[in-house]
This record gives C-alpha cells, structure tokens and sequence, in this order.
C-alpha cells in the first residue's frame, strides 16, 4: 500500500468501514452440520471456511447414521453475529448438507471433548500428576514407571485447565479429539 | 423394462431423457467412448469448440438465452482445466451448466496417470456441486441429479467427473426420476408475514425504487412479465444491474437506466435518495454498492433472493424475503390488490419531479467527433439500427461492455450476455456462438474491445465450420481501456503495459478463416459498415477504430458512495485517492 501513500484512518476515503450496521462483537458457536456421507463433503465444508476467511476452532466429524448415510460434523467457530449468520447460510448452500444447528442459540446444549494427556515425570512430580488427575476424574490408560496416559473428558475449558496443570509437571504430549455437542432434553 | 447399457451411452441416454439436443465439446482420451456413442446416434447435435474455456462460454450463452441448462463435454486434464474460468464465471453469475469430463480410469486414480488431474478437488470452489462417478450403477443416476442441481433454487455450474473403466463397464440405466426424492429442494414460497410487510411498505414509501438484478431473469419470463406489471401498476421508478437488464424494457416510462459504478446518474441518485429499496433478486454487488457505510443512507431495505446466504452478506437487510422471485411477485402484487391498491400518490409524484431533475443532467450525454468515432456513437448507431430486429447482444469485458449496457435498450429478458460477476475477457464470442446456435435465424452481436476478443479468437474456427453467422463489433481503441481509465484516474497516467501492440488486421484475419472483415474509422462510413455487417448472412469481424482515450462515465470511483459519481473527464484525472484506491 506504500506506494500509494494511503493515510492510515484517512475518513473520508475511508472504504473499510465495510459493514457499518453490524455489530463487530465477536462470538463464539457451536454449529452441528448433518452430512450425507459421501467422498468429500468435508472437504466442501473445510474449503468454505478457508476460501471465505471464516475461523475453525475446532472440527469433528463421524457417520452417526449409518443406514441414512449421514454424518455429524460439529464445528466451533467465533465471528461477529453477521459471520456466523452467514456460516450458516453458507453451510446451507452446500447440496450435501442436510441441516445445520446452532446449538449456541437453540436453547441449552452439551459439548464434550476427550482427550489423551502423556506425562512423564518422577518422585514428587509423579505423586501430584496423578492427585490432580483424580480430581478431574481423568483415568489412567496407560503407565509405566516414569510416563503415565491419562483420558480426560469434558468441556474445552476443563481440559485446557488439565493440561496447564499437567505443563509443569511434565506433559509431553496431548492428543484432542474436538468437541462433540448435542442439545439437551428431547 | 429395464434396460442394461455401457456407461458412455448412459451419459448419451441421460442427455437425452433431460432434453438435452445441444453439446459443446472437445474430444480427448479420456472421454472418446463418450464421443463414439455421440458419433452412433442423431438427437444430440455436438458443436466442437477450439478451447474448452470457450465451451463453457458458449454453453453459457445457450443457457443465458434460453433458459435452459447448457452442457459440456471435455476430457480428462487439460480438458477439465481448461474449463475452469467458465465454470467460475457461470458460478458468479448463477447459470446453469453441466459440465461432463472425462478421467483416467478409477484403477489409475491417484497415480499420476496421463493427463490425470483431481477434477473434482479443482472444480469444488467454482461449482454449485460435483460428482465423481466411481461406478457405472450410479452413472445415470448422478446425472439427473446433476441437472436438478444446476437448474433449482439458484442456478449453477455442475461437474460430473467420469473415469473411463466406467464408460466402458455396463449397469442398468435408470430414467430420469419424476420427482428427486434427494433432500436438496431449495424454498421457492416467500414468507406470506415478510410479504405483507413489503406490501404495507410499498403502501406508504415517498421515494420507493425497485432495485433489480439477474435473478428475474433467472426466475422465468414469468418473473419479468409480473415485474412489469407491478411498475406499471405502482408508478415505481425502476433501475438494475447489469445482470438484470431485460427483464424491464429499456422503453418503459418508469425506466431509470442501469445504476453502479457505470450506472445511469439518475439511477444511483435514486438508489442514494429513496426511502424504500425493493431488491429483487440482486445481491447488493461492491460494483452496485460503491462504500458501503454511505449506501442509501435513508432507506430501509427488502430484500427478494432465493440464495439465503445473500441476505445480510454486505448489507443489512428489514424485510428479508426468502423465495423464488416469480413465486414472490405473485404473491405481493396479489396482496396489494386485494388491500386496494395504495400508493402514496403526493409523495411518488414528488420524487418523479426530483428524478425528472436528475434525468435532465443528460448524463450520457457525449460530443460525436466528425474525424473520429466515438465509442458511444459507434454502440448508439448499433441501437438504431438494430433496434427492433430479433436481436441477441453479448460482451467482452472492459469499457465497451459499459457502453454496451448504457447506450443498447433491451426490451426483453434472455437477450443481454455478458460476464458481470467475474469480468472474464474473452467471453463475448464464444458465448455468441452459443446464443446464435440455439437461435439460428436471429441477429447476434459480440459487442467487443479488441483485447478481450483476441483471448478466445480461435473460435472463428467454430464459427465457420457451423455456419453460424455472428457479428463480432469489435470497438478498437487499440487500449485496455479500461485499465487505462484507471491508470490515468488512479495511476499519475503511466500507463503501465495498457497497450494492445501488434494487433492483426483484423480483415485479413477474418478473411484466413473464411470470414468476412469489415474496417472503419471514419464517422460517415459507420452506418454503412454496420448495415453491412447485419446484412451479411455469415460471420462478420467488423474492426471499428474508435477514439482511444474516451473514458466511461458516469463513474463512481472505488470507495465513493452513490452521490460522488464523476460525470466527465474535467474532474476525473486523479479522483481516486486515500483508501478508494485500493479497491478494485
Ligand atoms: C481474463 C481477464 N484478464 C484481465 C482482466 C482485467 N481487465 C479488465 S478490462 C481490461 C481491458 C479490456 O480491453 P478491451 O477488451 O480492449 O476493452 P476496452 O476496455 O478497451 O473497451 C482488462 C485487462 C479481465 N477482466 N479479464
Ligand atoms: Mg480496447
């Protein structure tokens, strides 16, 4: 832009005041996209998202049906309220789409995410990894004497919590499947 | 009965069962069993293109002036590469096209086989939808869906890729369903609560507009003939995009011109003054908008759009209707009859008085030159004369196609073909090949720069070999003109590689294929030339030099709002500035 010895905050040419009557709060949803399961739906709705700017927070899919041919993408997104309102249309469009939720706006909701903590450690260090691991009620799945594998399940929030606990005493690998949501009751 | 054929003649089967009698192609490896089924039967008449890109084009033109889809045939590699700017193009602007490619056999897939290319990866972006046909069970199937895609809800390019193994294996062929069971069935009733809510707006709006856009003619001539009763019967001013010119006539009194950054002066004044904008099927484009915190600042929106990702993308819609525009017109006019007919009769007349205003500006207004000829004079003397005859106008993209839509009248929707979403120089002539294929007695015109044309001239080729006698009106200002205009508005004129050096004579040119060729450059011989080439009963290359610095106006330049238009050159040298000139 340099060569063009554009002003920065100039008003009157300002172009960039690009969406005046929207809000630019960011949010953060939680959208459940159901899919026909047929080679490259995902990457349809990968290269949504990455062709239009749009954030991933994190992304999981599985066949949930398997008779109906469908799977359950889950996606978690942030964006101002317009973003997201046009996720959804966006999402809409894509023919192998069958519905898209947003568990963030219809009504109460679940999410959960699982994930594989590797800490390595010894004496002390080892004691408490193992006390604070039984306060969040993570299991053991794997151990050795100088390593342990717990498997954490919970909201994003509660194992972000775990593994900075985990950091100081010695975790060297974490594996996390994304979350997972549904809504509540029937 | 059901009936077991090899996957090639399934493809050549379901054209048929979808009415299909027109192919654009080009052969190649991967598709020759479909081309040898094409060779054994009569129905589908087969135009073979010299470029794929210009396939897509001219199925793009087919579908544009008929309405109905356009299909293509190219092979595997090159072949689906090659058609990717006209997929591109026809996704922008919601045409309907299928698009059948060749593959290497499925065994191949994957290993870098000749002329293998992940079609389907390539063509995810710039397609409604794509298939990869595994296996010759799902062959016929898939393209009958295809065709339901490509022509419901907003139309679209469609692509299905074909492994060869498959056209050779053989399945049983299933006929085209009656009814597609699949989930995809896009809304085409409006909301009868948003409805009502545009018809009480319409009630009592002083300085209502309709602001309309490709999607009434997508919508049928159903759409157009309902539109044009509701203006008629309201008094409401009209104006539309480029792609929407037609479905109003150029002749009716409510009509205000194109609007956008090359719009009419008293269409975007409008757009900027009115108090209700009735969209109905545009999308709010940036070409449309000009800055968007100064857009129609008073105003408050509807919105008609079968596509719900278009409402609220760039501008913040009241009433938002979600239909199909035909669908949705029925419904409102038939709403504000039965309520009475209202209008708000003081205030409609005020604001035709204050465009009447606006219209005397002239803003299309331009000095003829008795030594040169101006572009603008060259496209309105192709108006008189043409004007009335069964005519078809397509465009290559530049500053020809903004006088095109400013100085032709299309009375009727489906006879303007030109590339608004992408601007694809070099879509003009190849399109007018299709346009002339599906109407063969009619007069088609390629109004041209001669930079876009040289992009897919080898179609001349095509033109000769089927006869099909299209005008190629080539406005030569020896410029990219329009990058010119921008150069010297945006750039201190240094007109940085703007130059179309080493142009051919475009006589000769025409002459080496078999074509005739026209030249002038003299005002006087311009009428003559003309005639002489919508009289001649074959292809036509008419160079006609034009002035080379003329610029288009008016102009709203990049991150002005609707009531900053540039009028003439005298402030136009340098307008763009700040922030604007980042804006394409
Ligand atoms: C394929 C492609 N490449 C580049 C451009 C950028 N571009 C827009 S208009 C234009 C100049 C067109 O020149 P010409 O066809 O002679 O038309 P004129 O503006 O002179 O009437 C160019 C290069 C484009 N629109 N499409
Ligand atoms: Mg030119």
């Amino acid at each position: 832009m340099s060569p063009l010895h554009i002003k920065k905050g100039s008003s009157k040419h300002s172009a960039y005041n690009l969406r005046p009557s929207f809000s630019d709060v960011q949010e953060r949803h939680t959208l459940a996209v159901l899919v026909e399961n047929e080679p490259g739906v995902l990457a349809r709705v990968i290269g949504l998202f990455s062709g239009r700017g749009y954030n991933i927070e994190s992304l999981t899919v599985a066949e949930v049906d398997h008779e109906g041919h469908l799977s359950r993408i889950t996606i978690v997104t942030t964006g101002t309220p317009q973003v997201i309102e046009q996720i959804k249309a966006q999402l809409g469009r894509i023919v192998p789409v069958h519905e898209v939720h947003d568990l963030t706006v219809e009504g109460a909701s679940v999410e959960r995410e699982l994930a594989l903590v590797k800490v390595s450690g010894k004496g002390d260090k080892r004691v408490e990894a193992l006390r604070l691991a039984d306060i969040f009620r993570a299991h053991v799945v794997d151990s050795t004497l100088e390593s342990f594998v717990f498997q954490i399940t919970g909201t994003p929030e509660k194992i972000d919590a775990f593994a900075d606990l985990m950091r100081p005493l010695g975790l060297i690998e974490l594996a996390r499947t994304g979350v997972a949501a549904l809504s509540r009751g029937s | 009965m059901a009936q077991t054929m090899t996957g090639a003649k399934m493809v050549v089967q379901a054209l048929k069962d979808q009415g299909v009698d027109t192919v654009f192609g080009y052969p190649g490896g991967a598709v020759l069993p479909i081309y040898d089924e094409l060779f054994q039967q009569e129905h589908i008449r087969h135009y073979l293109v010299r470029h794929e890109q210009a396939a897509v084009h001219a199925a793009e033109g087919y579908a544009r002036s008929t309405g109905k889809p356009g299909v293509v045939l190219v092979t595997s590699g090159p072949g689906a590469t090659n058609a990717v700017t006209g997929l591109t193009d026809a996704l922008m602007d919601s045409i309907p096209i299928v698009v059948l490619t060749g593959q290497v056999p499925t065994f191949m897939i994957g290993s870098d086989a000749f002329q293998e290319a992940d079609t389907v990866g390539i063509t995810r972006p710039c397609t409604k939808h794509n298939w990869l046909v595994k296996d010759t069970d799902r062959l016929s199937a898939t393209i009958h869906e295809a065709f339901h895609v490509a022509t419901s809800g907003r139309p679209g390019p469609v692509l299905v890729d074909i492994p060869k193994d498959v056209q050779f294996a053989s399945a049983i062929y299933q006929p085209k369903p009656k009814t597609i069971a699949r989930h995809y069935a896009p809304q085409v009733k409006g909301d009868m609560a948003q409805i009502e809510a545009l018809v009480a707006a319409m009630e009592k709006a002083e300085r209502p507009v309709f602001y309309t856009g490709g999607g009434v003619i997508n919508s049928g001539p159903a759409a157009s003939q309902l539109l044009r009763e509701f203006v008629e019967a309201t008094g409401f001013p009209i104006t539309s995009t480029l792609m929407g010119l037609g479905a109003y006539p150029a002749s009716g009194k409510h009509w205000l011109g194109m609007l956008g950054m090359h719009g009419l002066y008293e269409a975007n004044l409008a757009m900027h003054g009115c108090d209700l904008m009735i969209n109905i099927g545009a999308r709010f484009d940036d070409r449309i908008t000009g800055r968007l915190d100064a857009f129609s600042p008073k105003s408050k929106k509807a919105h008609v759009d079968i596509d719900p990702s278009s409402i609220n993308k760039v501008i913040k819609t009241d009433i938002p209707i979600i239909g199909d525009v035909a669908h949705v017109l029925e419904d409102a006019l038939n709403l504000w009859k039965s309520r009475g007919r209202r209008v708000n009769t003081d205030g409609l007349a005020k604001w035709w008085r204050q465009i009447d205003e606006w219209r005397k500006v002239d803003c299309l207004k331009f000095k003829a030159s008795e030594s040169t000829i101006k572009p603008q004079h060259a496209v309105a003397r192709l108006e008189a004369l043409t004007k009335g005859r069964d005519r078809y106008i397509c465009t290559e993209v530049g500053q020809h196609q903004m006088w095109a839509a400013q100085y032709l009248g299309f009375e009727d929707p489906n006879r303007w073909m030109t590339s608004g979403g992408l601007g694809t120089m070099g879509y003009g002539f190849p399109a007018s090949i299709g346009v002339q294929v599906a109407h063969p007695d009619a007069l088609v015109i390629n109004v041209a720069g001669e930079a876009s044309w040289l992009m897919n001239m080898q179609e001349m080729g095509t033109a000769i070999q089927y006869r099909l006698p299209v005008k190629q009106f080539i406005l030569n200002n020896e410029r990219l003109g329009m990058v010119r205009q921008w150069q010297q508005l945006l750039h201190g004129e240094r007109y940085s590689h703007s130059w179309s050096e080493a142009l051919p004579d475009f006589v000769k040119l025409a002459e080496a294929f078999g074509a005739k060729g026209i030249f002038c450059s003299d005002p006087k011989d311009l009428d003559d030339a003309i005639m002489e080439m919508i009289e001649h009963d074959g292809p036509v290359i008419m160079d006609c030099l034009v002035e080379k610095h003329e610029n288009c106006f008016p102009m709203i330049p990049s991150g002005e709002p609707h009531n900053k238009m540039l009028l003439s050159d005298a402030k136009a040298t340098n307008a763009i500035a700040g922030k604007g000139a980042v804006l394409v």
